[in-house]
């Protein structure tokens, strides 16, 4: 207990010291932080000084094997080093979906020598990864998807395309899962590949939503040649990664890991909402659904909690990232739905003088979204029924 | 700290899943009913005694386990699961939680002894009307001589008509008083009516009761303070019971439909149907975390205690009554017989989820206590 009181104070006083000022705040903007890369850029000086001296310390990934980068520190202490980033409101140095999906992923099916290679340069933000997994045909049914690679000796011929591919026109790279067995069965014949997004016949072009302006876009690969040593895990077998990345993806999404502070709805409800003289909101109808959200908001988190600690204890399900995915983004549907109220018709506005203004009708648009991505509020449920509940399948 | 039960409190929960799977199974609740609506089976009581139950929340300085409310809630979450019936709710978790509330060292030491074996067999007198609430009470306490004279009616006092003593919550010049009464004070009339759970429940008129001074329950402290403490115990227990009355009734209709076929096809392998089970999982799972929560903080004296508390009510209130509605009508045509045990569980869902306010007034409360 002695060592990890004094890395917590260690802890502190060197966040205390190098973390810039405005490396605290709130993030607001996705480029309010580094995303590294082939063409990286640092929006701020400070988000380079923030990004260096993380690298320096080898926190950008704390918790990953220091020959792999990382900075080796114990599950304990990586808890205290979020708690404390957390209590600062440090932002994160790199966003990387090479940290969130694909390291983890690399971790667990990749050979010594990929994890060498690919792992290091995950950590220094050399290379901007992003993810095809959906197909304009294969959306809930992902595994019946049809992007196919050919053997051609010492490489594959891949053509097809992907769609959902979060800023796939920034992207260097991509993790992919392809179609390499046309005879077996849908899940059998699938691998996960890694595609160099500069190779010849790569394109892609963004995709715009209601909310407007989305990180998404359509990737397209029109007899793209990708190295056979780019494959990760065994031939064939890529659906258990990608079965394995989807239960990561959708702890994230439900919420578990973010460390985002949330305005409480009731306080949204004081500022914008007629109040009798008892102090209450007076609409009595509105002032009930708030409190209803806020005690399953409340207790959700709760959950998270107990689960998580469950886990500690090797009491856990890898199904029940799917009860997270689906009542977390519920939620925040639900969350979203109630704020458009709140606020009257001030929530309807899209575009006024500023940057801001539009930005609880397109958040509002953006949450009909998360039922969606990271599988369906309806797969998760099917997920729930077949693998906690045992139904079955008719 | 983390949220989950330690090994001492999961073999207090295991253990009590075993005795009352064997000792006071649905099957009999159904008997005492059958019999003329008998409150609880005496003997079962005394088997509940011998095991240190009425002792569990007792501190150690009177002679009690002191092993908290976490460990009582593992209990009454096993309680719910078979329906069992005795005085648990009324005398351990309501009646001895107010006198260990008590600042009345003399009255803890004179009584406590005789809970935990028990001679004595509490419950709480608090309700006036339909609807919960704990602002304002008509019974009347007045101080003559050195001594106390109580005049009002309570109702849906459980277990009324066979405990010994009641704790009962009056006012006392314009002042919240707790007073520990005995029941064959002169002055005292209990009727009683049976609720939709086969359950009794008592409406106690006090009329002129003189109580001695030495069974003020509240000397030097707050007597509202100390009925709010008391509260978020009730609020808490209540919902560890509903806990395992929503576990029990849900595992009951997920095994129905495995089993249960129509059109050829098990009906657990229909899609609406699996879906709105896995909606109950879910909210079940909501449920357990913060019956848990509630339990610690009254156990850690944390400060959010109340609202935690309030959250487990309207949490569970409302959640057991979803799960019953659907575990009815998931059972079709055999769930609203009598004969099929389900229905026991959507009637006692209902009483306890209305028993000290239902989910409407704890989101009320907790508004309140939010500021809006």
């Amino acid at each position: 207990m002695k060592e990890l009181d004094d890395f917590r104070t260690a802890t502190r006083i060197w966040l205390e010291a190098n973390c810039p000022k405005s490396m605290c705040q709130p993030v607001k903007d996705p480029f309010d932080v580094y995303w590294g890369g082939r063409n990286a850029v640092f929006h701020t000086e400070d988000q380079k000084v923030w990004f260096e001296k993380m690298l320096e310390k080898r926190w950008v990934v704390p918790y990953w094997d220091k020959k792999y980068g990382g900075g080796g520190l114990t599950p304990e202490e990586n808890n205290i080093l979020t708690q404390e980033m957390t209590r600062l409101g440090c932002r994160k140095p790199l966003y990387s979906f090479g940290i969130s999906m694909l390291g983890p992923a690399l971790l667990k099916f990749a050979t010594e020598e990929q994890k060498l290679h690919y792992l290091p340069q995950i950590v220094e933000g050399k290379i901007w990864w992003c993810q095809g997994y959906s197909e304009p045909i294969a959306g809930s049914d992902l595994a019946s998807l049809q992007t196919k690679a050919i053997d051609k000796g010492d490489h594959f011929e891949i053509t097809g395309s992907k769609v959902w591919t979060s800023y796939a026109d920034k992207a260097d790279w991509i993790f992919c899962l392809v179609r390499t067995d046309f005879e077996a069965s849908k899940h059998t014949g699938i691998s996960f590949v890694l595609i160099d997004m500069a190779t010849e016949g790569v394109s892609t072009r963004p995709i715009k939503l209601i909310s407007g302006k989305s990180p998404f876009c359509e990737t397209f690969f029109d007899g793209v040649k990708v190295p056979k040593e780019n494959l990760i895990g065994t031939l064939n077998e890529g659906w258990n990664i990608a079965k394995f990345l989807l239960t990561h993806e959708r702890q994230m999404i439900g919420g578990i890991g973010e460390t985002d502070v949330r305005k409480e709805v009731h306080q949204v409800a004081l500022e914008n909402l007629p109040i009798n003289a008892q102090g209450s909101i007076a609409d009595g109808v509105l002032r009930g659904q708030i409190s209803d959200f806020e005690m399953d908001e409340e207790i959700f988190d709760l959950t998270i909690q107990r689960i998580t600690d469950e886990a500690k204890t090797g009491n856990n399900s890898g199904a029940l990232s799917s009860f997270f995915k689906f009542y977390g983004t519920e939620l925040n549907i639900a969350r979203q739905e109630l704020l458009m109220a709140l606020s009257g018709t001030e929530a309807l506005i899209w575009e006024k003088n500023n940057k801001s203004d539009g930005d609880l009708a397109r958040k509002f648009c953006r949450s009909k979204g998360n039922s969606i991505e990271g599988g369906t509020s309806e797969i998760q449920l099917n997920i729930i029924s077949k693998l906690i509940l045992g139904l079955p399948t008719k | 700290m983390a949220l989950l039960i330690t090994e001492e409190q999961k073999m207090l929960k295991d253990a009590a899943a075993e005795f009352l799977a064997a000792k006071a199974p649905v099957s009999a609740m159904r008997a005492l009913r059958d019999e003329g609506y008998k409150t609880f089976n005496p003997n079962l009581w005394e088997e509940m005694i011998a095991m240190g139950w009425t002792a569990l929340t007792v501190p150690e300085r009177y002679g009690g386990l002191d092993f908290g409310f976490v460990g009582l809630g593992q209990i009454l979450e096993e309680t719910g699961k078979h329906l069992s019936k005795s005085p648990l709710l009324s005398s351990v978790l309501l009646g001895t939680s107010a006198l260990k509330l008590s600042d009345n060292d003399a009255l803890k030491a004179k009584f406590f002894p005789g809970v935990m074996e028990g001679s004595i067999q509490l419950t709480l007198a608090l309700e006036e009307g339909k609807h919960h609430q704990i602002n304002s009470f008509e019974t009347q306490a007045v101080k003559v001589g050195d001594d106390y004279v109580l005049n009002g009616v309570k109702t849906m006092v459980m277990e009324g008509t066979t405990a010994s003593h009641f704790v009962v919550v009056s006012v006392l010049a314009s002042e919240i008083s707790l007073f520990l009464v005995d029941k064959k004070s002169e002055g005292i009339s209990i009727s009683e009516s049976i609720l939709m759970d086969a359950g009794t429940y008592a409406e106690i008129a006090f009329e002129k009761v003189k109580v001695s001074a030495q069974n003020k329950l509240n000397l030097q402290q707050d007597g509202k303070l100390m009925l709010d403490q008391l509260m978020a115990i009730a609020y808490s227990g209540l919902a560890s019971e509903l806990l395992g009355i929503g576990q029990q009734a849900f595992d009951s209709t997920i095994q129905y439909l495995k089993e249960r076929s129509q059109f050829g096809v098990v009906i657990g392998s229909y899609q609406a149907l699996q879906h709105r089970a896995a909606i109950l999982f879910s909210e079940l799972e909501l449920c357990k975390s913060i019956v848990l929560k509630a339990l610690k903080a009254i156990d850690e004296k944390d400060n959010n205690a109340m609202r935690y508390a309030h959250l487990a009510k309207a949490k569970l209130g409302k959640t057991v009554k979803q799960v019953t509605n659907e575990a009815i009508q998931m059972h079709g045509g055999i769930g609203v017989t009598d004969d099929a045990n389900i229905g026991f569980y959507l009637k006692r869902a209902r009483v306890v989820q209305q028993l000290f306010g239902d989910y409407h007034y704890h989101l009320d409360q907790l508004a309140i206590l939010k500021g809006f």
